[in-house]
C-alpha cells in the first residue's frame, strides 16, 4: 500500500510519503470535484438581495409576533394532535420493524446466498430510504385520503430501507462460527437463524428500532403539512392563518415531545441494551 | 443432581418480562389504531383507490424535463452548499462541545446550539427561513446547514470525546502548541470518522433539499408539490424517479469517498470488485 | 467407518491444499492428524462434514459418499457427525443450556427450537452430560461467562448431544493453556471410548498427540507421509513432517 521497503532502497531515496501515486491522485481528484461543485453552486444558487437585506427585519418581525406563546389554547387544538403525532410515530416504526426484518434476511448475503435476491430486497430498502417520508405521506395521502392512516403508512414505509440496512449490516457482520458450529450438527435453516443469527443480532435490533423511533417522532411532526395527520397539520392551518403565536406554540410543542422522546429512548437503551 | 423425575419445570428460566412487554404493546397497537380511526374498511377502499392512483403514475412523463433538470440541480446545489457551510460551522462548534477538551462555560453553550439546532425538523426550520429571508434557495440552504450542525456537531463531539487522551498527552508532552496537539493528537483519531458521517449528511442533505421545496425554500419539492396539486400524477412519477436515481448516485459517490480516504482506495481499486471477501474461508492461509 | 478416498482439495486452481488422501479410519479409536501449519489439516477435517467442499474424491461415511448429498440429506448426514472446534463456536448470547441443546436442532421442528420446547428425553441427557463433562449446575450460566477450558467441555457435550457415530476436532486445543489442553484431550478420549465411537482429531502439539492418540497420521504439503501408532513416530520421521532442522532437542 504504502512506500518500497526501506531496506531495500538506497539511503538517499528513502524518502517518506504518505500516499503512494495512484492515491494522492485519487484524493486529488476527490478534492477537485468538491471545490468545483461549490463553487458551480455557489453562483448558480439565485440570492435576491432584497430579500437577504431585509432578513433581520424580518426575524425581528417574526419574533414579535411570536410573543406571546398561545399557552391557553393548547389543550383544545394541540394536545390532540400532539398524541396523534406520537401514534403516528410509534404505529410507523412497529409497521417497518415488522416489514424490514424479512426483506432485511434477503439482502443479507451470508443468509440468503442468492445474488440476484439480494439484490432485488436491497433495491426495495435503497427505493424506501431515498422517498423522504414527507413524499410517502404525498403518496399515501393520495390513495387513502388525508388523516392518520396515511400518515402511519408513510412512516412504516420510508423506516423500511432505514430498519432493514442496518440490520442486515449487522446480520451480515455476525460471527461465522456459531453458524458454522449449527451447520455442522445438520441444524434446518430456520432453527439457524433462531439459534445462530438472532440472538446475536438481538442488541443491534432493538438499537436500530430505538433509535429510529426516535426519528420517527421528529418526522411525523411535519407529515400534516401534507395532509397526513398529526400535528403538522395544526401547524399548516396556523401557517395559513398567519397565528404566528400558536405556531410558537406549536413548535415549543414539539420540541419538547422530541426531547422527551430523546429522554426515554436514552433510559430505556440503559437499562435493556 | 438431576433424576428423571426431578427436571426442573423450566430448564431454561427464561424471564416473564419479553412477555409482558409484547402484550403490552399489542394493546397499545390496538387502542393507537382506534384512536386514529383505522379501520379494515379504509384501508380497503384504500387499496381500491391505490390501484385507480398508479394506474395514473405510470407511464411516467418526462416532457418537462427542462423544468425537472433545474429543480434537481437547485436540490443537488442546496445540498452541496448546505453541507459545506455545515461541516465548517460544524468543526468548530463540536470541537467547543467536547467536555474532554474545553472548559463548561465554552461547552453548555457549544452543547445547546447543537442540541437546539437537531430538534427541529428541517422543513420546519425551513418555513423559518422563508419568512426570513424569502421564497427560494437560500431557505433551503440555510435550513440544511442548520440541520448538518446538529448532526455533524453531535457525532463529532461524540467523537473527540471517546478519543484515547494518551495519545494527546504524548504530542503536548513534546511541548507542541495548542493546534499541533490537536492536528496530530487529536485529529487522526476522529478523521475516518469524521469522514463517514460527513458523507452520511451529504447524502441527508441531498434528500431532504429534494423536499424543501414543498414549504418554499427551493428545488425540486416545490415542482413536486405542485404537479401532485395539479393532479399530474404521470409527471410526479416522472420527478420521483429523478429523485430516486439522484439518491442513488449520490450513496454510490459517498460509498466511494469513503472508500477513498478510509481504506486509501485508488480509482482503480474503486472498479474492482467490492470488498465482498471470498466466501470460502482459506483455512490454510494462517 | 469412515473411508477418504482420492480426496483433493484447491482453494486457488492449481494450488492443491489437499492432494490425494486417502485413509480408512475404523470405527473405534482416537487418531490425531498432525502437521505444519497450512498442510491442510484443518481442510481435511472440514471436508469430511463438507464445511469445505472438496475438489474430489470419496467421502464414505457408513456406505454413504457423502461428497454426493445435498440439502436435506447433507443435513441428515451431519447430525451423525459431531465436531467440536478449537474457538468453541458456542453462540455467546445463549445459556450453556440452549448451547447443548443446539446440538439437537437437527432433530427438532424450528417451531420447537424457537419456543424451546425440545422432548424430554433430550432435557435429561443434557443434565446427564453436564455432569459428565464436569459442568453440574452451570445450566443456566451464559456462555460467554465462561472460561475457555468451560467453554471447550461445553462444545465437545453439544457435539456429543447429537449422539454422533463420529467426532470430529479442528484444533480443540490450541486456544487453552497446557493444563487445560490435556484435560480437554482427556474428555474427548474417554468421550470416545464410552461411546465407542472414532475420535478424529487435528492438531499442532506433536506431545499431546502422541499421549492421547492411539493412531497418528502426519501430513505434510496436502500429503499423508506417515500413519501409524505413536511409538513409530520418531524424530526423523517428525523432521521429515514438519521440516527445519533446529526446532527439535
Amino acid at each position: 500500500m504504502g512506500v518500497a521497503t526501506a531496506a531495500s532502497m538506497p539511503v538517499a531515496e528513502r524518502i517518506w510519503r504518505r500516499f503512494t501515486p495512484e492515491q494522492r491522485f485519487t484524493r486529488f481528484v476527490v478534492y477537485l470535484v468538491i471545490v468545483a461543485s461549490i463553487v458551480l453552486s455557489i453562483r448558480s444558487v439565485e440570492v435576491i438581495p432584497e430579500f437577504l437585506a431585509d432578513a433581520p427585519e424580518q426575524v425581528v418581525d417574526l419574533l414579535k409576533r411570536m410573543w406571546p406563546i398561545d399557552w391557553p389554547h393548547y389543550p383544545d387544538t394541540v394536545h390532540a394532535a400532539l398524541m396523534e403525532t406520537i401514534h403516528i410515530a410509534s404505529l410507523g416504526t412497529l409497521l417497518a420493524l415488522v416489514l424490514a426484518l424479512p426483506v432485511g434476511i434477503l439482502a443479507a448475503h451470508n443468509l440468503v446466498p442468492f445474488v440476484p435476491i439480494n439484490l432485488l430486497a436491497k433495491l426495495i430498502l435503497v427505493s424506501s430510504r431515498s422517498v423522504n417520508s414527507l413524499v410517502w405521506a404525498l403518496l399515501f395521502v393520495g390513495i387513502f385520503g388525508p388523516g392518520a392512516l396515511a400518515g402511519t403508512l408513510a412512516i412504516g414505509f420510508r423506516s423500511i430501507g432505514f430498519v432493514g440496512k442496518l440490520f442486515g449490516e449487522a446480520l451480515e457482520e455476525s460471527q461465522i462460527g456459531p453458524i458454522e458450529a449449527l451447520k455442522a450438527a445438520g441444524s434446518p435453516w430456520r432453527s439457524v437463524l433462531a439459534y445462530g443469527y438472532w440472538p446475536q443480532v438481538k442488541p443491534s435490533f432493538w438499537s436500530i428500532a430505538l433509535f429510529r423511533w426516535d426519528i420517527n417522532v421528529r418526522e411525523s411532526a411535519v407529515l400534516g403539512l401534507v395532509g397526513a395527520g398529526g400535528i403538522g397539520m395544526a401547524l399548516d392551518s396556523a401557517l395559513n392563518l398567519f397565528q404566528w403565536d400558536r405556531v410558537a406554540l406549536i413548535l415549543f410543542a414539539i420540541f419538547a415531545v422530541v426531547i422527551l422522546a430523546e429522554i426515554v429512548v436514552t433510559q430505556v437503551r440503559k437499562r435493556v441494551i | 443432581m438431576n433424576t428423571v423425575a426431578a427436571l426442573p419445570a423450566d430448564p431454561f428460566q427464561r424471564s416473564v418480562w419479553p412477555r409482558v412487554a409484547a402484550v403490552a404493546l399489542l394493546v397499545y397497537v390496538i387502542y393507537a389504531a382506534a384512536q386514529m380511526e383505522i379501520s379494515w374498511e379504509r384501508v380497503q377502499t384504500g387499496l381500491y383507490n391505490a390501484q385507480r392512483f398508479f394506474g395514473r403514475l405510470f407511464p411516467p412523463n418526462f416532457s418537462r424535463w427542462e423544468l425537472l433538470a433545474k429543480g434537481l440541480v437547485e436540490s443537488l446545489e442546496i445540498a452541496v452548499l448546505a453541507s459545506t457551510l455545515g461541516i465548517l460551522l460544524a468543526l468548530p462548534i463540536g470541537l467547543a462541545a467536547a467536555r474532554n477538551l474545553m472548559p463548561p462555560w465554552v461547552t453548555w453553550p457549544a452543547r445547546l446550539i447543537i442540541v437546539m439546532a437537531r430538534s427541529f425538523h428541517p422543513v420546519i426550520v425551513a418555513i423559518l427561513f422563508v419568512k426570513a429571508v424569502g421564497f427560494g434557495a437560500l431557505a433551503g440552504i440555510l435550513a440544511l446547514t442548520v440541520a448538518s450542525v446538529g448532526f455533524i456537531g453531535k457525532l463529532f463531539t461524540e467523537a473527540i470525546e471517546e478519543i484515547s487522551l494518551k495519545q494527546v498527552e504524548a504530542v503536548r508532552a513534546t511541548g507542541a502548541p495548542f493546534a499541533s496537539v490537536l492536528w496530530f493528537g487529536v485529529l487522526p483519531q476522529v478523521f475516518s470518522r469524521f469522514i463517514g458521517f460527513a458523507t452520511y449528511q451529504l447524502d441527508s442533505n441531498l434528500r431532504n433539499s429534494t423536499m424543501v421545496g414543498i414549504v418554499g425554500a427551493g428545488g425540486i419539492g416545490g415542482t413536486l408539490f405542485a404537479a401532485f396539486q395539479r393532479f399530474d400524477y404521470d409527471f410526479v412519477c416522472a420527478i420521483l424517479i429523478s429523485i430516486i436515481s439522484l439518491i442513488m448516485i449520490g450513496e454510490v459517490l459517498a460509498t466511494a469517498v469513503r472508500r477513498i480516504f478510509i481504506e486509501h482506495a485508488t480509482v482503480a481499486d474503486l472498479f474492482r470488485a467490492g470488498g465482498a471477501a471470498s466466501r470460502e474461508r482459506h483455512l490454510e492461509d494462517d | 467407518m469412515l473411508s477418504l478416498r482420492g480426496l483433493s482439495k484447491s482453494y486457488v486452481r492449481g494450488k492443491p491444499v489437499l492432494t490425494d488422501i486417502n485413509l480408512e479410519i475404523a470405527a473405534r479409536g482416537i487418531t490425531a492428524i498432525i502437521g505444519p501449519s497450512g498442510t491442510g489439516k484443518s481442510t481435511l477435517i472440514r471436508c469430511i462434514n463438507r464445511l469445505v467442499e472438496p475438489t474430489a474424491g470419496e467421502i464414505l461415511f457408513d456406505g454413504e459418499d457423502l461428497t454426493k448429498l445435498s440439502g436435506t440429506a447433507l443435513r441428515h448426514a451431519r447430525r451423525h457427525i459431531g465436531m467440536v472446534f478449537q474457538e468453541y463456536n458456542l453462540v455467546e448470547r445463549l445459556t450453556v443450556m440452549e448451547n447443548l441443546l443446539s446440538g439437537r436442532l437437527g432433530y427438532v421442528s424450528s417451531w420447537q427450537a424457537w419456543r424451546r420446547k425440545f422432548p424430554r428425553e433430550d432435557l435429561r441427557k443434557a443434565y446427564e452430560l453436564l455432569d459428565v463433562v464436569g459442568l453440574s449446575g452451570f445450566a443456566n450460566r451464559r456462555a460467554d461467562a465462561l472460561s475457555g477450558g468451560q467453554r471447550q467441555r461445553v462444545g465437545i457435550a453439544r457435539a456429543v448431544m447429537q449422539e454422533p457415530r463420529l467426532l470430529l476436532a479442528d484444533e480443540p486445543t490450541s486456544s487453552l493453556d497446557p493444563k487445560t489442553s490435556v484435560e480437554i484431550m482427556q474428555l474427548l478420549a474417554d468421550v470416545g471410548r464410552a461411546r465407542e465411537i472414532p475420535v478424529l482429531i487435528n492438531m499442532h502439539d506433536v506431545e499431546l498427540a502422541k499421549r492421547f492418540a492411539d493412531r497418528i497420521v502426519g501430513m505434510s504439503e496436502g500429503r499423508v507421509i506417515f500413519d501409524g501408532p505413536p511409538p513409530q513416530l520418531d524424530d526423523d520421521m517428525l523432521k521429515r513432517i514438519y521440516g527445519g532442522e533446529n526446532w527439535l532437542q
